[in-house]
């Protein structure tokens, strides 16, 4: 009972194990190149839910002054965070462009396909 | 006084000029624009040297917020000198460029090149530049986006895929860096580099720090292209237009190192990385199986860009070799190195570069005879070549020479031995490219290409293969600026 307990406590860093995992092992194990981005998405997603957890104050408001408030949750993973996910919007348009432009010109985007394509050491 | 302004300058000058070269959409505009802002690069990284090396660290507060609170940008001799290298070469490469970028490319894509070329510089300037760990990873994203755009804009259809794959290593090996910053973060409370150090110890969560580590040593390594992890590598370097070769071949790796050597050095410190992990053992393998790996592979390369860049694996495990010495001595080696294979490597890229330009092909087998017609461009090549196998008179010399002393000042003879050993298999490699190009004699199709290229692209390529000459000879320059930079990293941050 005491593993299940520690899990549900600590329930968003689970989550964040999650995530990065499974990110991590479909960019890995999939040949199809959106699912790829797909994957790297969710790992970077996870890296977004590891910061903002740790900014939270438990008991603490939004970091807003007010009369009577004295806890406040820690705004700085927030904004480091969102700019992490423009970085990583602009990171997803990117592989996507490259994606379309690969279809363009393979007419496929699946790795196993591509590369019997490209074996040659031009 | 814009004299103190200069650490924010230097990074803000290229990111603005991108803008303006976006706007005008010419192609010759745009490198009018990226050339002038590009050239005060060196010039601004040169007076922040001599800030340096006369005053000491420079900090400056951006936007007036102090650090720690505020991002904190801290010039010692070690970013001093990354940036003076990176600065330098990119505007050695500038007026190459523009023949270069004209031949490879259609019209209307010469403008991006030049605005991605310019976010680049900015991106590696910045990380070496900044003191704060999440500033350094914005910018690490910054140049590897533009990067990722410049290695897609290479001829063949190759260079998509290319630049598809590091898309997705390099990106997975920035967000393991982010992963390690945020657990330092958590724990420390702090993003400054400096603050970093000085709250690292008193924090408590031992195993959370050494997990911090290691997240940040993978991430960092995928972007070294340290082996096991260089597996982008090639493709990319052969694959982009040979400007944006040189130009990464020349820095980008560099300054990744640098950023390691910070984390390992000035913020941990050599008692928690030596001392309390393998670190040390585990780079020393990899360094030398990268040594000896990359030269192999190289030896049965056909395609002579690939050759380098295989090349450029093993010359980066002599770079983390010395860092796994753990001694001031092998900091400097690897300090040196750094320096001297942004020559060896800028120079051998730009003459393949050449190549493509006159000839169209950089295999190996269709470069027979070239020596004979394009003299000045294939002697500056065996010159960046012996260089890279590390004959005396040239820079390759300078950097083992320390590395050597550092092996010896440890009694470690082996290592020496394999040093060398390692540098007899370059010779293969590089005289596998020399023999093509002068031992074979050129065919009927190849007198007509008409000789070295314009004179635009030779100087620059006399520019670098002088560099590795004269700083090959007359080191005290980049030795100087290495051993001040390899003793204050070393010395770590730690009060």
């Amino acid at each position: 009972m005491d593993l299940l307990e520690g899990i549900i406590q600590r329930y968003n860093d689970w989550i964040t194990i999650f995530l990065m995992v499974s990110g991590l092992y479909i960019v890995v194990a999939r040949g199809n190149m959106i699912k790829k981005l797909v994957g790297l998405s969710l790992f970077q997603t996870s890296v977004f839910l590891l910061y903002i957890s740790a900014g939270k104050v438990i008991g603490g408001t939004a970091p807003i002054l007010a009369d009577g408030i004295t806890a406040y949750s820690n705004p700085l993973p927030h904004v480091l965070i969102l700019t992490a996910i423009v970085v990583g919007v602009a990171t997803l348009a990117l592989g996507l462009a490259l994606v379309v432009r690969i279809n363009e010109v393979y007419g496929t985007i699946e790795e196993e396909e591509i590369f019997p394509l490209e074996d040659d050491d031009a | 006084m814009i004299f103190e302004q200069l650490p924010a300058l230097i990074v803000a000058v290229p990111l603005l000029a991108s803008v303006f070269t976006t706007m005008f959409q010419r192609g010759h505009v745009a490198w009018w624009i990226t050339t002038l802002s590009i050239f005060s690069l060196p010039v601004m990284a040169w007076l922040m040297t001599v800030e340096v090396l006369t005053n000491g660290t420079i900090s400056y507060a951006m936007g007036g917020w102090e650090p720690p609170i505020g991002i904190e940008y801290r010039i010692d001799a070690a970013n001093a000198l990354v940036i003076l290298i990176v600065s330098a070469v990119a505007a050695v490469i500038m007026p190459y460029a523009r023949a270069s970028v004209t031949a490879e490319m259609a019209s209307d894509q010469h403008a991006w090149f030049y605005t991605m070329y310019l976010l680049c510089v900015s991106g590696l300037i910045g990380i070496a530049a900044t003191g704060d760990a999440f500033n350094a990873f914005v910018f690490l994203e910054i140049s590897s986006l533009s990067t990722y755009t410049m290695i897609a804009l290479g001829q063949s259809r190759r260079s998509l895929l290319a630049a598809y794959q590091y898309l997705i290593v390099g990106t997975i090996g920035a967000t393991f860096y982010v992963i390690g910053v945020g657990l330092l973060y958590i724990v420390t409370g702090t993003l400054n580099f400096n603050d970093m150090a000085q709250r690292l110890p008193e924090a408590g969560y031992e195993n959370a720090i050494l997990a911090a580590l290691a997240f940040i040593t993978v991430g960092l390594g995928l972007k070294i292209a340290l082996f096991p992890l260089h597996v982008w590598l090639p493709n990319a370097y052969a694959k982009a237009p040979s400007v944006a070769t040189a130009l990464l071949a020349a820095t980008a790796t560099k300054v990744a190192i640098y950023l390691l050597m910070r984390v390992f050095f000035s913020i941990y410190g050599t008692s928690i990385i030596f001392e309390q992990l393998p670190v040390l053992e585990l780079m020393l393998i990899l360094s030398i199986t990268a040594m000896f790996a990359g030269s192999i592979v190289a030896v049965f390369e056909n395609n002579a860009k690939r050759l380098m860049a295989y090349s450029s694996v093993a010359q980066v495990g002599y770079m983390t070799l010395g860092i796994a010495m753990a001694s001031v001595l092998g900091l400097s080696g690897s300090l040196i190195h750094l320096a001297n294979h942004a020559f060896m490597k800028g120079a051998a890229f730009l003459v393949l570069g050449a190549v493509a330009y006159r000839l169209g092909s950089v295999k190996i087998s269709d470069m027979g005879g070239i020596g004979r017609v394009m003299p000045i461009s294939m002697g500056c090549f065996v010159i960046a070549g012996l260089s890279l196998i590390g004959v005396p008179g040239t820079v390759g010399f300078i950097s083992k020479y320390y590395l050597v002393l550092a092996t010896f000042e440890k009694g470690w003879w082996w290592l020496a031995f394999l040093i060398v050993l390692s540098s007899l298999i370059a010779v293969l490699y590089v005289g596998r490219v020399v023999e093509a190009a002068w031992f074979k004699t050129p065919s009927v199709e190849m007198r007509q290409i008409g000789g070295d290229p314009p004179m635009v692209m030779l100087v620059p390529i006399l520019l670098l293969t002088l560099g590795c000459v004269v700083f090959g000879i007359d080191a005290s320059l980049t030795s100087g600026l290495a051993e001040t930079a390899a003793q204050s990293l070393f010395a770590g941050w730690r009060q």
